[in-house]
């Protein structure tokens, strides 16, 4: 069956949701299987109607739950076929189970995570809870700080996840409303472009492949399961970093757009840092040239690839620091923050000396203004004057009330 | 699948190959016995070691009607060219249904303790049950 291509400007004016469908329509997914839900109904509703306009070839599964949803995608990735949802906070809640099946039976999905608060009390707006809910479920996750590249990363996953040698599924992350409903001008590669960046789809032990019959979805017990799980692991952190780095340098030869494991913004000489992920590196970034006028040697570093961990990228960019502040867009329910708590683990073992903190920030849509940014990196430098921590390592940043400091 | 294959020599996926090599034709074409299964299917692995108690065959009073070979939810019951060989107790998991079928007078199945010996048990076996008047 024919489809016609899209003729599309040099820069076109979407938003992160619209853009992550462009990508999909681009990538000529074979099987979309999703159930709506806010803020990322827009990236379903978007392909369904490049379906209905004929601009796509594949299929779209409307289901009954999110957990049906991740199930459809499943099977379809099992079948053979190239695979893309999108989900939101209950959503991937509700998923929570099957991500797990998708991760450990080795299928490549695309899965759009427009980041929202998890209720209660019920939310709609941006935080991190939903990505650092499903951290640990064996999924490689990007993040996207705008709508560009929440279009990129996409195109970026199917070939990272696909490749034969990573067989794994990938979550492209991109701040609800904040990245999803904001429009922005964007430059898109050409439909063609886009396709060869991204590849046939090559097919992998699949289900449709009748000579070659197989079992998916095996049950393994004591005998088993570990060594399964151990070359999950092995695979995650030994070959997809590397496969991860090959599919950014193409893509920068072929959109100039130049990614890394971890973004790093004026870090050259600086002294006291902001690590954070989402929307609130772009405020970060502006701040910190701000502070650099004030004579404070400010720098930003945007976690780009959140799984697999960048442990050696972030020691190596943060050991030399005077004062770092980790910024947690999640409640962190009774422990400190998950980045905080990857970012200490990535420091423990060097010579550092670096002062770090922890601030749990924006939960629930919660704005991130270039204030409280301001007063941060004002409390970094006097970390740094002094040689040691002024306050406590846990804060939390915006809340009304009483200070909140623990740790 | 050896149990001594560590994490790197398996192929990735929780997945499973019912054959070794290509498949030409529907194995369903192909006689069981030779069909190429490979180590990972459980055709050749044991899948039986739950099983508490088990059926014994008795030959001497089976008419070879097949009941238990349909019944069988496990296709454990082995029949060539309709006759009843045997059972494979590796894949028997020891529900009880072929002698539940078993329409012989006395049957021709009947489950015992899975350490039963199979010849004492067969020597033993209960006679045929009068109906009363």
């Amino acid at each position: 069956m024919a489809f016609d291509k899209l003729e599309l400007n040099e820069i076109e004016v979407w938003d992160g949701n619209h853009a992550a469908a462009q990508a999909l329509r681009q990538a000529q997914v074979d099987v979309v299987s999703a159930y709506p839900i806010t803020p990322s109904t827009a990236v379903v509703e978007g392909y369904a109607k490049f379906k209905a306009d004929n601009l796509v070839e594949g299929e779209v599964v409307m289901v009954e739950s999110e957990h049906a949803a991740m199930s459809g995608c499943i099977g379809a990735a099992a079948a053979g076929g190239r695979v893309a949802t999108a989900t939101a906070s209950q959503g991937l809640a509700l998923m929570a189970e099957t991500l797990y099946q998708a991760s450990g039976m080795r299928l490549p999905i695309v899965l759009n995570l427009v980041n929202r608060a998890l209720a209660a009390p019920l939310n709609v707006n941006c935080d991190h809870s939903d990505m650092y809910m499903v951290r640990d479920s064996g999924w490689i996750q990007f993040d996207a700080f705008n709508a560009q590249e929440a279009y990129d990363l996409n195109l970026i996953a199917f070939k990272v996840g696909e490749d034969h040698d990573v067989r794994l599924p990938v979550v492209v992350n991109q701040d609800g409303f904040l990245t999803s409903h904001t429009a922005q001008g964007l430059h898109p590669l050409s439909d063609d472009d886009a396709y060869n960046f991204v590849g046939e789809y090559k097919p992998m032990n699949d289900m449709l492949d009748f000579e070659h019959p197989v079992s998916h979805g095996i049950q393994t017990e004591e005998d088993w399961h570990f060594e399964h799980k151990a070359r999950q692991h092995a695979d995650t952190m030994n070959i997809v970093p590397a496969k991860i780095d090959e599919a950014f340098a193409e893509f920068e030869r072929i959109s100039g757009r130049k990614y890394n494991h971890i973004e790093k913004y004026d870090m050259d000489d600086a002294e006291v840092c902001v690590v954070c992920m989402g929307t609130s590196v772009e405020t970060a970034r502006e701040v910190a040239k701000e502070m650099r006028e004030k004579g404070i040697k400010a720098g930003v570093i945007g976690i780009r690839v959140f799984r697999p961990f960048p442990f050696a990228d972030i020691s190596e960019a943060l050991k030399d620091l005077k004062a770092v502040a980790v910024l947690d867009r999640s409640a962190p329910g009774g422990a400190a923050g998950a980045l905080f708590n990857e970012i200490a683990g990535s420091l423990i073992n060097t010579d550092t000396k670096v002062l770090l903190s922890g601030y749990i920030y924006g939960l629930g849509g919660r704005d991130l203004t270039k204030k409280h940014l301001v007063d941060l990196y004002t409390e970094l430098q006097a970390n740094a004057d002094a040689g040691k921590l002024l306050t406590q390592q846990q804060q939390f940043i915006g809340v009304r009330g009483p200070k909140l400091a623990f740790l | 699948m050896s149990k001594q294959q560590g994490w790197d020599e398996f192929e990735i996926g929780a997945m499973l190959r019912s054959f070794d090599g290509k498949i030409d034709e529907c194995p369903a074409f192909t006689p069981q016995r030779d069909r190429n299964y490979s180590q990972n299917s459980s055709h050749v692995a044991s899948v039986a070691d739950w099983r508490l108690i088990k059926p014994v065959y008795n030959k001497d009073y089976c008419i070879d009607c097949q009941f238990c070979w349909v019944y069988c939810p496990d296709v454990s019951i082995i029949s060539r060219d309709k006759k009843m060989i045997g059972i494979d107790m590796d894949h028997c998991k020891g529900c009880g249904v072929c002698v539940e079928v078993c329409p012989t007078n006395p049957k021709s199945l009947l489950m015992f303790p899975e350490q039963a010996d199979e010849e004492t048990e067969i020597a033993s076996w209960p006679t045929k049950d009068e109906k009363e008047e």
